[in-house]
């Protein structure tokens, strides 16, 4: 029978919870603000015997997902995880890591990059991030940290899969935040996470296979590079099965889009991480005055769940899209990008702004979030009138 | 969200408000409550002015950003009040609760609170120093906090301050924090 502890944890407290309980084989890591607590914590589980854990701490990120690569090929349950520089500076071996099929769990708390230097919370790291073949999810809360890391686990390894997943949570919004959270206990934990068996590995020396080969011209690097790509389709159904069971267990709903409102709503705000709250606080408000507003949060950003948003988008009448994230000299920011393109594929054609905001963790006022409802009422005519800039800037002086 | 409490601490650092901040939200917690408890992370060095933040609701809390509008400000330090804007966006029927030796007059003169908002004053730091051996107004503060604005349970307070230090610190240390609650629960002046 399941029991939960009401605890109040942090975002990366709760990470470090759930990789204690997954119980991983290594973890190699480099401690980056505001990543640093889920390192320490989890350091101290080690120390204690909590955990079987070979815990390997190396001297740089580029290192530690090194490490993570190798760990992971020769067969070992790996997580780690970071934050902005150290995600950067990962970079290259991000892609290795998705290329070679491993299934690493890595918590990253979403930080603004340099420069200037900046220590607090927006997307810039992770979206840079989203083309190098790793599965991204987004919580909301510490909870919703630690929902998805547990099922990071299920998915990554899932045979059909075998692809890296990045569980992301905004840097100090919710990694340092205290927040009433549920800890599931241990053994229901373990019953669900499973015990990884890998179908091969470095050190099956009985069935001997290589890793990273030489895959040049004519050698099956484009077929590589779509067997990932089907990996991806197939992991979308997989979240959704896995999210249906941790659901069933731990009585939270899972939804890889989250929606509020949308079933007559007219002025809708697609946005993701730690804002959505405050977007779903102020159309809450908004709708007790019998405003049609909705709100769509992408839980998990890749796969892309291009179906699901634009099942929560077709009815409405004006969008906006709210990015944390600069693609600067881009039309529109990342998260515009993906949206647009899958309302035209949807054949949606409900006028769409993009709107830049939280930067370098700048504060997310529920003003902001009524100003955008605003703008969205006279959206077509002023999109009309040309008066709409690309990209707008919030909460910027 | 009708019953979300919403307070804002202010102190230097190293004075424990990050500390209160979580205290409160925990002992809040610990009756059957939601909470967030933050601190408002700047380039950290003992003695600069820093912020804190504590939410209480009976329903969960959706929101994460930083708190514009209290409804109770906590200053753990009174040279803080001629230096930071304390009232800022503070709630005209707020309170203000200030680590002082002054009394509500002499904080209104200073700080210019409206006559709407309620002044409570206690000398959190002298009861530190007589209880626990050192000035740190924090766990005295929390219980003037109890007793002017009943958003924590001052009972309940204590069984937190004994669950949470049980173990970390000796029986003196928390004997001397029971009595800190104890004495500013009585000496806060409203």
């Amino acid at each position: 029978m399941a029991e939960v502890t009401v605890l109040a944890g942090s975002g990366d407290q709760m990470v470090a919870e759930a990789f204690r309980q997954a119980n991983p084989d290594v973890l190699p890591v480099y401690p980056i603000t505001p990543q640093t607590i889920i390192v320490e914590e989890f350091d101290k589980f080690v120390a204690e015997g909590r955990v079987h854990t070979e815990f390997v701490p190396v001297e740089s990120e580029h290192s530690a997902m090194a490490a993570a690569i190798g760990a992971s090929a020769a067969g070992a349950r790996t997580v780690t995880a970071t934050a902005s520089q150290g995600l950067a500076y990962m970079w290259e071996q991000l892609y290795v890591a998705a290329g070679m099929r491993l299934p690493i769990v890595m918590a990253n708390a979403n930080r603004a990059l340099s420069a200037p230097i900046n220590i607090h919370g927006d997307h810039s790291d992770i979206l840079g991030a989203r083309d190098s073949g790793w599965i991204m999810y987004f919580a909301e809360n510490a909870q919703e940290a630690y929902d998805d890391t547990l099922m990071a686990f299920r998915v990554a390894e899932h045979p059909d899969v075998m692809l890296p997943v990045a569980t992301t949570l905004d840097g100090f919004i919710t990694s340092h935040a205290l927040e009433r959270c549920e800890l599931m206990d241990d053994e229901t934990v373990a019953a669900f996470v499973g015990e990884y068996k890998p179908e091969h590995s470095l050190l099956d020396t009985e069935n001997p296979n290589s890793y990273g080969m030489f895959a040049n011209l004519g050698n099956f690097y484009m077929e590589t590079k779509l067997a990932q790509r089907k990996a991806m389709e197939k992991a979308m159904p997989i979240i959704k099965a896995v999210g249906e069971e941790w659901e069933a267990i731990s009585g939270r709903p899972f939804d890889v889009v989250k929606t509020f409102g949308v079933e007559d709503a007219e002025r809708v705000i697609v946005v993701m991480g730690s804002s959505t709250g405050n977007c779903r606080a102020v159309a809450k408000t908004l709708r007790e005055v019998g405003e049609k507003v909705g709100v769509v949060s992408l839980r998990v950003f890749r796969p892309f769940p291009a179906e699901e948003l634009a099942a929560a988008l077709k009815g409405a009448k004006a969008i906006a899209v709210m990015d944390r994230a600069e693609t600067v000299g881009g039309e529109g920011g990342p998260l515009w990008q993906e949206v647009s393109a899958c309302l035209q594929s949807a054949g949606i054609t409900a006028p769409v702004r993009d709107y830049m905001y939280g930067l370098g963790g700048a504060d997310v006022t529920l003003e902001l979030i009524n100003e955008i409802y605003d703008d969205l009422k006279t959206l077509e005519a002023d999109k009309a009138a040309g008066t709409v800039p690309a990209v707008t800037y919030k909460g910027n002086r | 969200m009708a019953q979300l409490t919403e307070i804002r601490w202010h102190a230097r650092a190293g004075q424990g408000a990050v500390t209160a901040s979580r205290l409160v939200a925990e002992t809040a917690m610990d009756d059957g409550q939601y909470m967030q408890a933050m601190p408002e992370y700047g380039a950290e060095r003992q003695g600069a002015p820093l912020k804190a933040y504590t939410r209480i609701s009976p329903e969960p809390i959706e929101i994460h950003n930083n708190i514009l509008h209290p409804d109770i400000v906590v200053v753990l330090d009174d040279t803080l009040l001629e230096v930071v804007n304390v009232c800022e966006g503070l709630k005209e029927t707020g309170t203000l609760i200030v680590n002082t030796r002054m009394d509500a007059e002499e904080v209104r003169a200073i700080t210019g609170a409206p006559a709407t908002v309620k002044i409570a004053t206690v000398d959190a730091s002298d009861i530190a120093i007589n209880t626990i051996g050192r000035d740190i107004p924090n766990t005295p503060i929390a219980g003037a906090l109890a007793k002017v604005t009943g958003v924590i349970n001052v009972e309940s307070l204590k069984k937190y301050v004994e669950k949470s230090f049980t173990g970390k610190f000796s029986d003196k240390v928390i004997a001397g924090n029971l009595a800190s609650v104890d004495r500013a629960y009585q000496e806060v002046r409203a």
